[in-house]
């Protein structure tokens, strides 16, 4: 059974991640929207080194948070269209799988866009690292939160047939305390605040089984019946 | 293999299917007709497991559709081509062909059974050209594409075919490879149901012709 699991999440995941490698939507798209909006940040902090090291967690993740609606958005679509959504039903993959597959596959893409992001921070707002260590674990913890959220209501707002700027107003309420989480971990791995990141880093642990179990469970209402 | 009785089933809030009752043996081959909106596409929908009928009795390869699990589980062992061909464009035609056969459950085994051997083995029964194969999905024309969503279905094998309007959209030698498909899976012992406006084509294939109109059979059911 998990074995059977395991092999279809791998393959939706590879599914994913092929036609990303042949559409190069996050690469041409989502990745520089990101690093405009740090830079648009900038401006609007009027490039004041001091203000954007003190702010750098916080812009950091919500410029993750935005890029990661395109990301899911578009995750979302790849099922939509042209009878695949009625193909997979009929397919015998199941829905554990299929989120699982899906999520694995964004998660890839947001680990990817973090890593560009980091470097934007280190280039445009001249933050240093005090614990790199901190700031890898949870960025791939939160990561692993913020892609099983966005599959789940991806999934939620597809079946509901509703419009696609309807998902920022469903994710983003269910991301604020990963938001929260996240920037206070980046805090102390960036030095910006003297808090403690690893506990945080537990909090945003919580998170990310919470919402991975919950999104896995509940996927198949979302895609059968 | 399909027994429905008096079925009624929902498109939204309006019934799409009034009252069905229809029977289908193994190894025969129903042309289902009826004008736009008769309930052609949900009747196989229906029959696919993937439209939950309201009161009446279905049975489907022996499971009772009213349940969800027996829905899930008849999807399994059903093809349905519907009006999308369920590609994804930016695959290439055999990596399309690839994931659904692994979805399926077909592994990279030697032999009949695996997947390499069945999408070569599809690929050559429905004369999709070589030059096709390695290009993405999004390159090829209607006709190909139906052609290629029909070869998806092949490779899994399935014992109930359902198919709405197979030969959309295809040339002539396509409708005849179309036919030939249906012939073979009949002769492997699958039951085939076709959707389709082209009577005299299909009636070729089989000298059973149901009749809907208004969601409900008006003739050849098969039931008193």
């Amino acid at each position: 059974m998990i074995g059977r699991i395991s092999r279809d999440a791998w393959l939706v995941a590879c599914r994913d991640l092929r036609i990303e490698a042949r559409s190069r939507v996050v690469l041409d798209q989502v990745v520089p929207f990101s690093v405009l909006v740090l830079v648009l940040f900038g401006f609007a902090l009027d490039a004041d080194n001091r203000t954007l090291r003190t702010f750098a967690p916080g812009l950091f993740w919500v410029a993750v948070l935005l890029s990661a609606l395109l990301a899911v958005q578009r995750s979302a679509t790849l099922d939509r269209s042209d009878g695949t959504d009625t193909a997979l039903r009929m397919s015998g993959l199941s829905p554990i799988s299929l989120f699982l597959g899906r999520a694995s596959a964004v998660y890839v893409q947001l680990v990817a866009l973090q890593v560009v992001l980091v470097g934007g921070l280190l280039i445009l707002y001249g933050v240093d690292v005090e614990d790199p260590l901190l700031l890898v674990v949870a960025g791939l913890v939160a990561g692993v939160a913020v892609a099983a959220a966005g599959t789940l209501y991806g999934a939620l707002a597809s079946g509901l047939g509703v419009r696609e700027t309807l998902l920022p107003i469903l994710l983003l309420p269910v991301l604020a305390p990963v938001l929260i989480g996240a920037t206070r971990a980046f805090d102390d791995a960036l030095g910006a605040a003297a808090v403690d990141g690893w506990a945080w880093t537990g909090l945003l642990s919580l998170a990310a089984l919470i919402l991975t179990v919950v999104g896995a469970s509940t996927h198949s209402a979302l895609v059968e019946d | 293999m399909v027994e429905l009785r008096a079925v009624v089933a929902l498109l939204g809030r309006f019934p799409a299917l009034s009252g069905v009752s229809l029977t289908v043996d193994a190894g025969e081959t129903v042309l289902v007709r009826g004008p736009n909106g008769a309930g052609k596409t949900t009747l196989l929908r229906l029959c696919a497991g993937l439209v939950r009928p309201e009161s009446g009795m279905a049975i489907v390869l022996g499971h009772d559709l009213t349940d969800g699990v027996e829905r899930r589980a008849v999807r399994r062992r059903v093809a349905l081509l519907g009006h999308g061909a369920a590609l994804y464009d930016d695959l290439t035609v055999v990596e399309n062909l690839r994931f659904w056969a692994r979805a399926a459950g077909l592994t990279s085994g030697s032999g009949d059974d695996g997947v390499e051997q069945r999408v070569a083995g599809v690929l050559d029964r429905l004369a999709v050209p070589k030059r096709l194969v390695d290009q993405r999905a999004s390159a090829l024309s209607q006709g190909q594409r139906r052609r290629v969503a029909l070869a998806a279905l092949a490779v899994r094998r399935p014992e109930l075919w359902l198919l709405d309007e197979p030969h959309a959209g295809l040339d002539q030698a396509g409708r005849d490879i179309v036919d030939g498909l249906i012939v073979e899976a009949v002769a492997a012992g699958g039951t085939v149901v076709v959707s389709s406006h082209e009577l005299e084509r299909v009636a070729t294939l089989s000298p059973r012709v149901v009749t809907l109109a208004g969601g409900q059979v008006l003739d050849g059911g098969g039931l008193g």
